[in-house]
Order: structure tokens, then sequence, then C-alpha cells
């Protein structure tokens, strides 16, 4: 008997390109940082590289090799690299965060609602996703020119100096980042609602529930799936914290450090201090994978997961889509 | 064919001969690593032959971080350049900005691929600037400017010598020669100075500035009239930085100098008085104080200040015709200030491995020594070049300079630059050291944090940065 035609081939050649391109680009240098994080590794800003005699090598690398965990052990200390700009990463990002998914839910669910029918749909999406499309570096700038001193938003407010303290600093860098994802968070969290079954609202709506009711007990079990989506790439956008905080407050991030992210910090001393912010760039990796493999968890509800899968029938989707 | 040979022989042989020389200079200049750039006189080297240098590129590689040369270089050398040399030869600007070592980064990854580059992708011409040049000064990518460009000590008399010491090895071989020399003045708002002070006479000005005292004395008859003094912080850095009594880096190891802590000490008691504006240098607000309604009383520049920032940014219209009338054209005027000083300054180093070294002799002649050419620089420029003879013919001719409403500003400045001594002043790491710490004690000027708390962060963001260094 002859099998039919597998097409499955095909899928794994289209994604050869992908793979080649991530081999080269993102594995091997992953492991390379890994690798350098255990070197005593430096190089020195203050020579430049002998270019007349090659064959002596370039006298501005200075590789005692094999050093253990020292480079760890140097930025985890009290006031290592890691200690104080992770800190500070995690406050940046629920600063941000705690508001966007707060209003990202609110707007998605009012967009979706089957009773509100708002009009105009497609304008507020491309408004509310505007900010994502336009570079953090010029809406870092311009934030930054509005609330510097004696900046526009600086003079409405009375002088309060913002990017000079450390709660307003933290503010103006939380609200950019707010500014920039809610939108996308928004039509994420969209898409999933419209994938619940409409129906499952409308028995809702018969026995009586009213809409916190509907909102916390149907759609929110419901989009869990894309809302750990959400959560994670959000988090790991998150401790890459860089763009951002840097253009507000440089490579000291003033005021007091605050503004220093783990990823300033690599690009603080990626040209000098090698050992010590390869091992900060693992530790990253490290946190990251333990703070998705942790929240995947928490957010992978068996039971609501299975109730899901077995109400997502392709009719019905139809229908829901149909009746938009 | 063996007319080519014989060049490239001769380009060679003279290469091994520099290799063999700066070999010998690294040496010396690892033992005292980052440290002193003594006062070295010049080797006596065979100047390489005009006619021997190697010409062959069909790009001139110039690597820059702004405009500043590239202006001058349009200006005052295009249209005299020997078009022999030039014919069939493009030139190629490079420009990576300044900010964060980004330049240098860069630069440095350039040096490094230089033998390997294909040979219209080579580095021809590189510029440095004071704050880093020790670092290419002892490292074999400059040529010799004498050695291996071709110029003479004759071609190179009328340059100021601080301006040779920076840039000479410890082995006596110069690595790169500047078009300008770099002393520091007070610039100041003649409006607010006959407001306050009465006069804008540049002689009374300079009694009520003359040192810190009297300075902080002024600052706050101008404080009472609602005007800052300075604009920020850093303003008054490069009086304290260049008159430190050893530099940033010696022996791998960062030492703060006593007057490093005593800019951090004034201005800290500047900005509790409200003698600043509370600005970071090059931000908006310290630009805008610029404008001659600015509310601030003056500004600490060196000579390219005056028509690369000063200028540009006081102009209402800076498109506009140049002249009186327009922003504060003619309102502004120079005196010596507290304390002499010297800031910035940059270098034209020829680049090994270059294949157009013909050209960068014929650059480095007419921009860095030719007379006529820098007089009429400084003419139009306002830019105080490297050359006591142009200087003192401009100066013994009547010189005004209209945009300081007719003062002769290069007295001033040739008084300053005869007092500028480099020597064991800076060091290799001072870009990062000098940013590094400006930015930390800004959380000490606000009250963000203690001086000791400052301090703390700047050994971890310069160890970071120079992860070679320490510091107690």
């Amino acid at each position: 008997m002859k099998k039919g035609i597998s097409y499955a081939k095909w899928g794994y050649i289209f994604l050869i390109p992908f793979f080649v391109v991530y081999f080269i680009f993102s594995l091997v240098p992953i492991l390379e940082t890994f690798g350098y994080s255990f070197l005593d590794y430096v190089v020195s800003q203050g020579q430049a590289a002998s270019i007349r005699n090659p064959s002596g090598g370039a006298d501005n690398i200075i590789n005692n090799g094999f050093c253990g965990f020292k480079n760890y052990a140097d930025v985890l200390k009290s006031d290592g690299i890691f200690t104080l700009s992770f800190k500070n990463t995690t406050i940046l990002w629920l600063i941000g965060f705690i508001p966007q998914i707060i209003v990202s839910l609110l707007l998605a669910s009012w967009f979706t609602d089957i009773r509100l029918k708002l009009k105009a749909q497609g304008f507020f999406k491309t408004v509310m996703y505007m900010p994502n499309v336009i570079m953090a570096s010029a809406i870092s700038l311009l934030f930054f020119s509005l609330f510097i001193k004696n900046g526009a938003i600086d003079t409405m407010l009375g002088h309060p100096d913002m990017l000079n303290n450390v709660t307003g600093a933290r503010i103006v860098v939380g609200l950019i980042n707010f500014l920039m994802w809610y939108g996308n968070t928004t039509i994420l969290l969209m898409a999933a609602m419209m994938g619940i079954d409409t129906s499952l609202y409308e028995a809702a709506q018969i026995d009586g529930a009213n809409p916190t009711q509907v909102f916390w007990q149907i759609t929110i079990p419901l989009i869990k799936p894309i809302l750990a989506f959400v959560i994670v790439t959000s988090m790991i956008g998150g401790l890459q914290m860089y763009d951002v905080p840097y253009l507000i407050g440089g490579t000291a991030g003033n005021p007091v450090g605050v503004l220093k992210t783990m990823v300033s910090q690599i690009q603080l001393g990626k040209n000098s201090s090698v050992g010590a912010v390869s091992a900060l760039s693992i530790l990253i990796f490290i946190v990251s994978a333990i703070l998705g493999f942790i929240t995947l968890k928490l957010m992978d509800d068996k039971s609501v997961k299975s109730m899901y899968d077995k109400k997502k029938q392709p009719k019905k989707i139809n229908m829901a889509t149909s009746k938009k | 064919m063996a007319q080519l040979k014989r060049i490239l022989a001769g380009a060679m042989a003279l290469c091994m001969a520099g290799a063999v020389f700066t070999a010998c200079g690294d040496k010396t200049s690892d033992d005292d690593k980052g440290g002193s750039n003594g006062k070295t006189t010049l080797k006596d080297v065979e100047p390489a032959k005009a006619e021997d240098l190697v010409n062959t590129g069909k790009k001139y590689n110039i690597y820059v971080w702004n405009t500043e040369f590239k202006e001058r270089f349009e200006k005052y050398y295009w249209d005299q350049r020997d078009e022999a040399l030039w014919d069939g030869v493009e030139v190629n600007w490079v420009t990576n900005p300044n900010d964060d070592n980004n330049y240098q980064t860069k630069l440095d990854e350039a040096i490094k691929g230089q033998n390997d580059a294909a040979d219209d992708d080579k580095i021809d011409m590189f510029l440095v600037e004071a704050d880093y040049a020790m670092k290419y000064v002892n490292s074999d990518a400059p040529l010799d400017v004498i050695g291996e460009v071709g110029l003479t000590k004759d071609d190179l008399a009328n340059q100021y010598k601080y301006t040779q010491d920076v840039m000479t090895d410890s082995s006596g071989t110069l690595k790169g020669v500047s078009w300008q020399a770099t002393p520091g003045l007070f610039m100041y708002n003649t409006e607010y100075a006959k407001q306050v002070l009465g006069t804008d006479d540049p002689e009374e000005v300079q009694k009520a500035v003359a040192d810190w005292d009297k300075f902080a004395e002024t600052a706050q008859k101008m404080k009472d009239a609602g005007i800052f003094m300075v604009s920020g912080y850093d303003d008054t850095y490069r009086c304290f930085s260049n008159n430190v009594s050893a530099p940033w880096v010696t022996d791998g190891k960062i030492t703060i100098d006593p007057q490093i802590q005593k800019w951090a000490e004034q201005t800290k008691e500047y900005t509790d008085k409200g003698f600043n504006n509370g600005t970071s240098l090059w931000d908006e607000n310290w630009v805008a104080g610029q404008k001659i309604d600015g509310k601030v009383f003056g500004y600490f520049y060196s000579t390219w200040g005056i028509p690369f920032c000063l200028l540009p940014n006081t102009l209402d219209d800076p498109e506009g015709e140049q002249k009186e009338g327009n922003g504060g054209y003619g309102k502004w005027k120079a005196c010596a200030g507290p304390q002499s000083y010297f800031w910035g300054g940059t270098w034209i180093c020829g680049a090994y491995g270059s294949d157009n070294i013909a050209i960068t002799r014929d650059i480095m002649l007419k921009m860095t020594c030719d007379t006529a050419t820098m007089k009429s620089i400084t003419e139009n420029e306002q830019d105080y070049t490297n050359n006591k003879a142009a200087i003192k013919e401009l100066i013994d001719g009547g010189y005004t300079n209209p945009f300081l409403g007719g003062q002769d500003h290069l007295s001033l400045l040739s008084d300053a630059a005869d007092k500028i001594d480099l020597s064991n002043k800076i060091s290799a790491y001072d870009q990062g050291c000098n940013e590094e710490f400006q930015k930390a004690m800004k959380d000490y000027f606000q009250g963000n944090a203690t001086y000791d708390e400052a301090l703390a962060t700047f050994k971890t963001n310069i160890t970071t940065k120079y992860g070679d260094l320490t510091m107690d």
C-alpha cells in the first residue's frame, strides 16, 4: 500500500533558513558568551591593537584564562553589576507592565463586548498600536525633552524636575514603556477574546451574570494561554530593557543609577570587561528561563485548558467571527 | 612597473623601520601604562621623501566624529589640493559620534582589521581628541609624521610645542599634527555684564572673575539679578581637570586628583547657592542658555567652542547672515577667566597601511603647517589655528573679531596657549573617566547622593567600562 503524499518535509525545508540564521547568529554567540563568562578576559581600552606586528598578537587583550565562577561571584556581589541592575530592571518593568495589562484587559474587553458594539474599531486599533510603530529612541527623546527641567510638561506641572528624582525618573520610563506596549497587548488580548465562543456570554447573560462576573469567570479563564504568552514575552522584553532607560538616564542611569538596567550594564562593559558582562548575560538568560517557566506553570490550568479545547470547535469560531 | 616596485619596496622598508622603532616605544610605554606623556624632544629621523610615498588607492577614508574637520577640509583644503595626487581618488568620510567611547571603539575595530581590509577600505587618516590621544600615540597605528609621512621639522616649526608634545611617544616619534591650539577662555554675555557689573570691558570683567573668590562674588551679584553665573555642573570642569597634578590613570590605577575633588565641592556649593542652572554639558537647556537672553552670564569655552558651538547656538536664525542683529552676534566677549586651562583639541593622524600616504602629507602640510591657510581659517572662522606666525601676523595687523563685538581675542588666547602644558596630565582613559565622573557627580549636586555615594557609583561604572583598571 502506498502512503499518501507527505507535505511535512516541505515544512522542514522551509524552516531551514531560520535554523541556519539562528544557529550562526544566535546559538553560536550564546555558547561563546557562555565560554567567555568563565574566563578572566579583559580588553584594555587604553591601548589599541598592534597592527605592525600582528604575529605578536593584539596587545590590548588581557586573557588570564579559566577562572571558574569568579565573574559570577563578582557580578552577584552586593555592589556587583547584577545585584543593583536586576532590582532596577524589575521595578521599571513592573511600573510599566501593571498599568499596561490592566488597561489592555479593559480596552480589549470593551472592544470585544457583544453588547457595547463599539464603532470605528479599526481606527481605535490603529491609534492604540501607533506608539509601538514609532522607534523607542524617538519616543524616549520626545519624552526626555518634555520632562527635562523647563521642558513642556515639566513647566506645566510646576517644575517637579522629574527626571532628576528617583520616583519621577522611574515613572517616566514606566510611562513610555506603557505607552509603547499597551496597544500591542490590547490587540493580542482582543484576538484571544474574540476567539471565545459567544454562546458562553449569551448563556451567562441569561443566567443573570453581571459584566464583572462575566469578565472574571468567563473571559479571564478562557484567555489564560494568551495571557501567559503576553506575560512571558513582556517579562523577557522587560529583562532586556535598555533603550528607553538609557536615553533618559545615560550609561550611569541617573538619577542615582536607578535607570541602570541589566542590558545597560552589558553595554557599559562590553568593550572592556568581557568576562564579567558575559556572566551577566548568562544570568539574564537563566533568570528569563526560570521566570518564564514559573509563569507558564502558574498559568497552566489543566481543567480550564481541557474545557477551552473542547469548546473551541471550528464551526463555532466561524460563527463568532461572521457575527462580527 | 619597476618604478612601482621601487616605491613599494621603499614604503615597506620605511614601515619596517617604523615598526622597529615603535616596538621599542611600546615597551617603554607599557611600563607606565596609560601614564605620563612627558616632554620628549622629537628624535632625529630622516623625513620620508615625497616622491617615495605610496599613492595607489582610489578611495581616501577619513575617520571623524563630527563635521568640524570636514568643514575646514572642504573650505580650506579642497581648492588648493595637489590635483595630481587626487586624480581619480575620492574622499570618504566615516563618521561615528564621540560619546561613550563610541568613536574610539569603532576606530579600534577598523584598526584591528586594517591589515586584512581591502585596499580601498583601509583607513587612510583618522582624527583623535586630547582625551584619548595617548592611546593612539602609544600604539603603532599612526604613521610617523616625519619619518613616514614626510613632513620636516621646518614645516612643523610654527606649531605650538604642546600640540606636538601630546602626540609624541616616549621614543620621540611624532604621531599626529593639529590645525588648532585649544587654550580656553571665559566667554561672557555683554548685556548681562553691563546690567550687573556696569561695564562690558574685557579688562574690567576679567577683574570681576580674576580668581575663584571673585568669581563667586560676581556669581552672587548675578544671582541677585536673576542670572546664572554658569549654565551647569560641568562648565567649570576643564578649569580644574587641566590643572591636575597627575593624570586620571597611573599604572592601571585610577586616582581622583585634589583638583577634580575641588571641582566637585565647588560645583556643589554653586548648585546649592543657585549660581548655575543645573544643566549638563550639551543638553538642551545648556544650549538654550547661549541665547543672548538665555539668563546665563558666561561659558567656559576653548577656541573651537566659539565657531563650532557658541556662534551657531546664539544666533536667532542659524541659517541667516552672520551679522549684528542676528541673536547674540557681536554681543559676546571673552576674558581669561579665573584659571588658565585648555579643552579638547583634535589631531590628524595618518594610518599605517594607508595606500595614499602622499595625500596624507599634502593634507597635513596645507592644513596644519601652511601659514597663509591657517591665517585665513582664523580670520574667517574664529578658530585659533596652530600656527604662531599666522596668529602673530593677525594680532600685529590689528585683528578684531566682529562676533565678539570687535574684540581682539587672539591676544588673550595667545597668552593662554603659551601656558598650556600637558605633560603628566593626560592618560589614555580620560574620556571615560571625565564622562563617568561628571555623570556620577550629578547625583551629588542634585542632592540625591552624598559625595561618597557618588564616588562609589563612579567606581562601579568606571571599572566596568575599563575592566583593566582598579580604583581604591
